[in-house]
């Protein structure tokens, strides 16, 4: 892995940003690969956790925020159970997560992912609950290339009553979508 | 004379096991064992969703708001403790109500986006927290039947123990309430080396390549060790270990047919409540034979 690493990033408030909305405090980090070793799903990881915190830690704001490992992080928190130096390493993933859609940065290759995050927040925004049915309608609708990959689990579900047509709508829907407009 | 108060405990059922959702069978069979040996669950009125992954994956303040509308709304009814048996529902809940008394910034902001105020004194309960606490004489003194000769594996996955600092529940590395129960009942848990692994969570949909690989490995090493079927208390892992086994066979060439049985549905069939009444009948993975185990 080869990266150039300017003054202007190092001297970048990046870091700063970062330890400010998560409250982790990246430079405790001494790289020992531990969050790594545990991590399940590094193996299809662009770059390993541990690399992502040194992306932070450097000021490398663009690395970190357009990597697939953001996306691809399960929120097991394994790797903050076992951080010998305390850093919480899965909450600073929600952190670059939430900077990187900011920034209009997140990967196009995890597309999927972030498509079923805003799917699934759509039928919480417009029922109050999850409506399955309509979410992965939704989801399916926009990421086409899925489409076919639930065949057989999709009916058998229906077929048990697992997913049903009516929508779980609430009585406070109008509380919960003003919930979704005060923490825009 | 005095007459004893019940315990009345607010029930939080969230999204994913409520009726007509993909994990129904867990709501039903939490239901059924609570009428059962108590104790009594009263639904918490006109909650919403805990909005999971996705909500925190994506907006921390949004995240910890829909959870606390929910505690606020605990509080308004005068519950001190709730049960919410989906990890995900319970986790999302402990770690905003956390968030919230440390941060009196966002404490603010949430009180104002959930029009409520949120004290934060309800205690916020998963379901092996319940039985724990709660109903382990029950199970000794009702208990109707017990099963011959059946090895469960425990599965606690990722969000009932982690993170250990704020949930403060069972051993993160090797947790054992699980097994107690399973014991409890008379079954034989089974010492295996997956208890904690992730499943997947919630990429069943969005990257399912990575959920295959990773309840292929877990279903392995629960049959590797000897497990006849699979004990969870998460509605997320019981979908992706007991969904994805067909799909898991193709990919992988191995076939398992394991049943992924939920602990309150062998609660229940430990205290004869039917397996059709506890939902059993709504599985992928046939559970014909755990439930002969118990005959």
């Amino acid at each position: 892995m080869k990266i150039k690493i300017t003054t202007k990033e190092l001297t970048s408030d990046f870091a700063k940003e970062v330890e400010e909305r998560s409250g982790i405090d990246v430079k405790k980090c001494y790289q020992c690969g531990k969050c790594t070793a545990g991590c399940p799903v590094a193996y299809e990881m662009d770059y390993m956790p541990n690399q992502i915190i040194r992306f932070v830690q450097l000021g490398l704001k663009r690395e970190a925020l357009t990597s697939r490992t953001i996306w691809l992080c399960a929120s097991c928190i394994t790797c903050t159970t076992r951080c010998p130096k305390e850093v919480k390493i899965a909450e600073l993933m929600d952190v670059l997560r939430e900077m990187s859609l900011e920034e209009g940065l997140a990967n196009p290759l995890e597309k999927n992912v972030i498509t079923f995050h805003q799917s699934f927040l759509n039928s919480v925004k417009k029922h109050g609950r999850i409506s399955e049915l309509w979410m992965l309608n939704e989801y399916k609708m926009k990421r086409p290339k899925t489409a076919l990959q639930d065949l057989i689990v999709g009916p058998q579900m229906l077929s048990k009553g697992k997913l049903s047509f009516l929508p779980h709508d609430i009585k406070g829907r109008d509380a919960v979508k003003r919930i979704f407009e005060k923490c825009k | 004379m005095q007459i004893e108060e019940k315990t009345r405990i607010g029930y939080y059922p969230g999204c994913a096991i409520t009726m007509g959702s993909s994990s129904e069978e867990y709501g039903t069979s939490v239901l059924r064992v609570s009428e059962a040996i108590g104790p009594e669950l009263e639904e918490i009125h006109d909650w919403n969703c805990c909005g999971a992954s996705s909500a925190h994956a994506t907006n921390h303040k949004l995240s910890t708001a829909l959870s606390v509308r929910n505690i606020s709304l605990a509080e308004k009814y005068g519950f001190k403790e709730i049960l919410a048996p989906c990890p995900m529902c319970s986790q999302r809940l402990i770690i905003s109500q956390k968030d919230v008394a440390d941060d009196e910034k966002l404490k603010k902001d949430v009180e104002d986006a959930i029009e409520m105020p949120c004290n934060g004194d309800v205690k916020i309960l998963n379901y092996l927290e319940l039985i724990k606490n709660y109903c382990m004489d029950e199970i000794a003194e009702k208990k109707k039947k017990t099963p011959k000769d059946l090895k469960i594996a425990s599965y606690y996955g990722c969000l009932l123990v982690r993170p250990p600092k704020v949930l403060n529940f069972d051993d993160p590395e090797n947790p054992k309430s699980m097994d107690e129960i399973v014991e409890a009942i008379g079954a034989i848990p089974v010492d295996w080396e997956f208890k904690t692994n992730c499943c997947g969570g919630g990429f069943t949909l969005s990257r399912t390549d990575v959920v295959l690989k990773l309840t292929n490995d877990i279903l392995e090493c629960a049959v590797d060790a000897g497990a006849d079927a699979i004990a969870v208390a998460c509605p997320m892992c019981h979908a992706n270990l007991d969904m994805r086994q067909k799909k898991i066979a193709k990919e992988y060439n191995r076939k398992f047919n394991i049943p992924i049985v939920y602990i309150s549905e062998l609660i229940g069939l430990a205290l004869d409540l039917g397996p059709i009444s506890l939902g059993m009948n709504k599985h992928f993975i046939d559970t014909e034979s755990v439930v002969n185990a118990f005959a």
